[in-house]
């Protein structure tokens, strides 16, 4: 099993659901959170006083897949939160040693 | 003792003085018999005049203000609006009144004690009953009408410290102030014959010196006192709702005609024109603003064209009983423009924290309109006064504003100096930096999940 965490810009998060949807990933745990990247801040200016907006406000995703989903949720979300612009985000992906379904105690790829 | 509520004392009749004794005069002498008349007409409107000015500071000035500071101190500000509201109406009714508009031991072009602060003849509102008039409306509603002018001129200061004053200091300072600087400058200048202000003949019309200039200047002094917020200029401290700011601002702007078009008194024409003239300048100065940052910042913002609406509304009310049409679209340009730099410039270059622009918007507008009214005010430059003498009438204005200055900055430095000797201005580090709806009020205005 992988842990796929992904950042996105937030608009996309609608096409990076259904996208994930229809390569089969049944679940996912959004956050919001803010950082920078490449794509620095912004600046804000009120009467007079600049202020550089260093974090960006984006979406954290976190999915856990089995291991024959992996290319496919990783296309999706490549493909539904690109833009083409500088600040897209980014994926992680790390190893996910155990999964368990707390309501039946599944284990694992029955889990997901 | 009865107050003398005869139609030469109050503010429709500022002005005359050296300059302008008896032309001015004509439309409210027209009513103002030795025996008046309650008209029904001027009463409808003033009760409505009345609620429009209250309106401005519960909740305009307060959504307008509280807009503009952080999350953590919105209700702080709200609170010293209400709490002002409520205390400014105690002291009026005690003393409040009687200070600035007794007119007893007054003659005209008699410098007396009684030409800088009012007799105490009628504290408790002595002597006021239900058909006691003041010219042609109820003695209440005036007294009512001016008490929302005393209640909106220390709310005003308070966005000059906001977001680190105790509120116990706040509440000395709002009550003192009133005393010793609102109070005689709103007899100086409104109470009629033998008024030092009103004598010297400056057109005054809504409160251009009284209350503009005068709480504009206090801000200064007091934020120059208290000292900067924490970590001013480089922590960034935007606006938390700029909603807020542009719905306290259309309040503004809508109660604002209670104010300037009220202080004819009646509803006459010189009211209508002071309403027209009102929107005329605060249009050309939300314009004004826009333009100066659009060129300077390369775009419009939105808290700057309500900033520069405000700073119209400032410049034309001294200017409301006397300025044409014409007048009042350059003055309000003018308010705009000035107030941009001043607002946006001047204040980062010497680096005092007014944190919402007390000086920069209304100090600054006031001091502007209240000079060119004087100007504005004659015929030859489409104005509806009496004044002749261009250069004349700009030296007694300027004599006017300069007198606010110096009395706003004596009086407001030696009042914030006592309290912060004895109660302390500011509260700690700590509670700043929690903010003052948590620290002082042990409430949250936002508790969103």
């Amino acid at each position: 099993m992988k842990w796929i965490t992904a950042i996105i810009k937030p608009f996309t998060l609608d096409d990076v659901r259904q996208a994930l949807t229809e390569v089969g990933i049944s679940g996912m745990t959004v956050t919001e959170v803010k950082g920078f990247g490449r794509q620095h801040g912004h600046t804000e200016l009120y009467r007079g006083a600049e202020y550089v907006v260093d974090f960006l406000p984006k979406l954290k995703l976190e999915i856990a897949v089995a291991d024959e989903q992996l290319e496919h949720a990783i296309e999706a979300i490549s493909t539904a939160a690109r833009t083409g612009k500088i600040g897209d985000g980014k994926i992680f992906v790390s190893e996910l040693e155990q999964a368990i379904r707390i309501r039946t105690q599944e284990v694992d790829a029955d889990a997901l | 003792m009865r107050f003398k509520s005869s139609g030469v004392s109050g503010k429709a009749l500022v002005g005359i003085g050296l300059v302008a004794t008896s032309v001015l005069a004509t439309p409210a002498f027209a009513q103002a018999t030795p025996t008046p008349v309650l008209n029904s007409g001027d009463t409808a409107w003033m009760l409505t005049a009345t609620m429009l000015v209250l309106l401005m500071t519960i909740p305009g000035l307060a959504l307008f203000y509280g807009g503009m500071v952080r999350a953590k101190n919105l209700l702080s500000v709200l609170m010293q609006c209400f709490a002002i509201t409520a205390m400014v109406t105690v002291l009026w009714l005690i003393y409040g009144y009687s200070i600035a508009f007794s007119t007893q031991g007054m003659q005209a072009h008699v410098t007396n004690l009684h030409s800088i602060i009012g007799g105490l003849d009628r504290i408790m509102l002595s002597g006021l009953k239900p058909d006691t008039l003041y010219q042609t409306v109820p003695e209440a509603v005036f007294v009512m009408f001016q008490l929302t002018f005393a209640i909106i001129t220390p709310a005003l200061i308070i966005g000059a410290f906001a977001e680190r004053m105790k509120f116990s200091a706040l509440l000395w300072f709002s009550g003192l102030w009133l005393t010793l600087v609102y109070l005689p400058m709103a007899h100086m200048v409104w109470s009629g014959p033998g008024s030092l202000l009103g004598d010297l003949g400056v057109l005054d019309f809504a409160g251009g010196t009284v209350v503009h200039i005068n709480a504009g200047i206090a801000g200064l002094v007091a934020c120059l006192v208290i000292g900067k917020r924490r970590g001013y200029p480089h922590t960034p401290m935007p606006p938390h709702n700029l909603a807020y700011t542009v719905v306290g601002a259309s309040l503004l702007w809508l109660g604002w005609f209670g104010f300037n078009a009220g202080s004819a008194v009646a509803a006459n024409g010189s009211a209508g024109m002071a309403m027209l003239v009102t929107q005329i300048a605060t249009a050309a100065a939300a314009l004004g603003w826009l333009a100066a940052e659009w060129l300077t910042h390369g775009r419009p913002s939105v808290l700057g064209i309500v900033s520069g609406a405000v700073a119209g509304l400032v410049a034309v009310t001294p200017a409301a009983g006397t300025a044409g049409p014409g007048g009042a679209l350059v003055l309000g340009a003018a308010a705009g423009v000035l107030c941009f730099f001043t607002a946006t410039k001047l204040k980062h270059k010497l680096g005092y924290d007014d944190s919402l622009d007390v000086f920069g918007v209304h100090a600054v507008a006031g001091i502007l309109g209240g000079i060119l009214t004087g100007p504005l005010a004659a015929p030859v430059l489409g104005g509806f006064g009496t004044v002749t003498e261009l250069g004349t009438q700009l030296w007694i204005q300027t004599k006017g504003v300069m007198f606010t200055i110096v009395w706003s900055t004596v009086l407001s430095y030696v009042i914030l100096k006592l309290i912060d000797l004895t109660l302390g201005l500011r509260v700690d580090d700590e509670q700043e930096q929690v903010g003052l709806d948590l620290s002082l009020h042990e409430e949250k205005a936002y508790n969103l999940s």
